[in-house]
């Protein structure tokens, strides 16, 4: 096997910041201020802020160190399933950074910004051509919060028809988050178990959908990087007993132009563009879910939205149907312009050029690692693809230890223990921008592990052994978490 | 992980198909999980407890467990109303996976006795686990 990526090297220590500092320390000189002393409100001060002082110097190499021991994708394969952790190309960092955009007041007048909402305009025309679905809205901040976005539109659509419904169907292969969204806008989530092919069955979806029942909430394909075959039927069945479908577009980068939502029976659908479009995703930084609708649904998306008037853009904020708002001002524009770049780049070919190669690359992982690791399901993946640690539990050896264990190699572990339906899941998503040579990479890195396993099970037990942190305590780190830094903790 | 013969199943409780364990207590029945489940999960982290004095069908979720691994729901085996629950969880999750049937979860008075007749016994719920 080559040598591994980014195994080997120096580790530089780092102390918390409040080790370093000194009092009186600072990072530059403030004018001394020119407004006279007033006295403060008492009821309005509170315990002092314990802040160390530091110089800019102190300040920029302790986060440049930070950053040193992390991982991210322009550091190695990051193969985290049903999170799309493709490469982001850097023009769409370039194009984000253009001052016109950047710097661009969020409170400046449409007629100052037509390049802005022109992009808006021209990208929510784009998601819905990829979709097949009518109008789109950019202001959902993340995947969840456009699933909640279209509950909330299921909510007034079944109002605006004067039907009260209380459940909502989700598969037990739908997003974690699904529940989530749905109970936050007041629905009992109805789990729906998929069939002994990981699939949905629509006698199933049919024995469950009724009258008091908003819709379903399916992600498609699965969790288990499966196509739902029947989702037309499925959809059928549910419009009949006047419920909407909800698809979860988490997955959209196995489908771009190849599957069209909406002749899927899909009446609202989320994308997440910090996974399907390239851009930056994880570590709490913005991200972007856009939701789309069919036309009969277009009067409750979100205000506002850019709409074009002759040759002006304008953000159109009167539209009475509307859920409102629920975001500020123009969404996480910084996240759209970089979406905006890359189906630029890419062009509609490219954009279903990645779709296949991310389904082959899957494929080939799960035609490559088969013998090695327990395939949950036999039939063929798109863009992901779900193993257990069935085969390696004579020797003691979890799902856990496998994932630690891929860290001392230089990758980043797939996602595991998700889909709940599958024991003991380690779910890999290699995506399209991992060349052959990084996946066959992989492929002997998992092959060895696997060895490792059955001959020194210790290696993985007391792994990762040659990262910066070693094995964490994640029980202890998870009953009794320490939230804040302070000058007193214990090292 | 234990083996399925490493795992404790006492002869005097009812089980669910959901890993679940109730045991006649007097007028009332506890509730808890099972040693598979405790095993399956992992380390436990946290435990949601329904409130005393709600009432539930048979295999409504009537709390959350929370493991390094996952979350999971806890199903309640018979109809009944919540008349205590072990608040020993909240501070010491860890007891689940200690000695997952001392330490039981909470205890209901049941809306109908006759549903303790449906649950599985030991050896059905081993058969279960073996598949």
């Amino acid at each position: 096997m080559n040598k591994t990526p980014g195994t080997s090297g120096l580790i530089l220590d780092e102390p918390l910041l409040w080790e370093k500092g000194k009092p009186g320390r600072h990072a530059m000189s403030i004018p001394s201020s020119d407004v006279p002393a007033a006295p403060m409100d008492e009821s309005l001060l509170g315990a002092e802020v314990d802040f160390p002082d530091l110089s800019e110097v102190d300040v920029v190499r302790h986060y440049t160190r930070l950053s040193q021991w992390n991982f991210g994708v322009d550091t190695g394969m990051y193969p985290l399933g049903s999170c799309t952790m493709k490469y982001n190309p850097k023009i769409n960092e370039k194009h984000a950074a253009t001052p016109a955009f950047a710097a661009a007041h969020p409170m400046l007048g449409d007629t100052h910004i037509q390049g802005v909402l022109q992009i808006m305009y021209e990208l929510q025309h784009f998601l819905a051509e990829i979709t097949g679905l009518d109008a789109v809205s950019l202001q959902p901040a993340a995947g969840a919060h456009g699933e909640l976005t279209g509950m909330l539109i299921f909510h007034k659509y079944h109002t605006s028809h004067n039907s009260r419904r209380s459940k909502i169907l989700i598969p037990d292969t739908a997003h974690g988050t699904n529940p989530a969204s749905a109970a936050l806008c007041g629905y009992k989530a109805i789990p729906v178990k998929s069939n002994a092919r990981g699939m949905l069955d629509k006698n199933d979806v049919a024995a469950l959908m009724d009258e008091d029942t908003a819709g379903i909430m399916l992600t498609n394909p699965n969790t288990l990087g499966l196509f739902e075959q029947q989702i037309r039927e499925i959809a059928d069945i549910v419009h009949a007993k006047g419920g909407l479908v909800y698809g979860d577009g988490a997955n959209m980068n196995a489908v771009l132009g190849v599957v069209d939502a909406k002749k899927c029976g899909i009446d609202v659908l989320h994308l997440n563009l910090h996974k399907t479009f390239s851009t930056p995703h994880g570590g709490g930084g913005p991200g972007a879910g856009p939701v789309c609708v069919t036309k009969d649904l277009e009067q409750f998306l979100p205000v506002p939205r850019a709409v074009k008037e002759g040759d002006t853009y304008r953000l159109m904020t009167d539209q009475s149907q509307s859920i409102g708002r629920v975001h500020g001002f123009h969404g996480n524009f910084g996240v759209l312009i970089r979406a905006y770049s890359y189906i630029l780049s890419m062009g509609a070919k490219g954009l279903n050029m990645a779709s296949q190669l991310a389904v082959l690359n899957a494929n080939y992982i799960r035609a490559h690692l088969k013998d090695t690791f327990h395939l949950a399901y036999e039939t063929p993946c798109m863009h992901e693809c779900v193993f257990s640690d069935k085969n390696q539990h004579d020797y003691k050896v979890s799902t856990l230890d496998i994932a630690k264990r891929l860290i001392d190699y230089g990758f980043h572990p797939p996602t595991i223990y998700f889909p709940l339906v599958v024991p003991g899941a380690i779910m890999i998503e290699p995506t399209e921008t991992e060349c052959k040579d990084d996946l066959d990479q992989f492929i002997a890195t998992m092959k060895r592990i696997a060895h490792e396993a059955e001959h020194q099970p210790e290696l993985l037990h007391n792994a990762p052994s040659r990262c910066k942190v070693k094995r964490l305590d994640e029980v202890t780190a998870a009953r009794c978490p320490c939230l804040i830094g302070t000058a007193q903790a214990d090292d | 992980m234990k083996e399925i013969d490493e795992l404790q199943l006492p002869e005097d409780l009812g089980y669910t198909d959901e890993h679940e364990w109730a045991k006649v207590t007097g007028d009332t029945i506890r509730i808890g999980v099972t040693d598979y489940a405790q095993d399956q999960l992992g380390d436990i982290v946290f435990v949601e407890l329904p409130a005393v004095g709600d009432s539930f069908e048979k295999g409504d979720e009537c709390g959350t467990l929370e493991s390094v691994k996952a979350v999971s729901e806890l199903y309640l085996p018979m109809s009944g109303e919540v008349v205590a629950v072990n608040t020993d969880l909240e501070d010491s999750p860890e007891l689940l996976n200690q000695d997952p049937y001392t330490n039981w979860i909470l205890e209901i008075k049941p809306a109908n006795s006759d549903e303790y007749q449906e649950l599985l016994s030991a050896s059905a719920y081993l058969e279960l686990l073996k598949g």
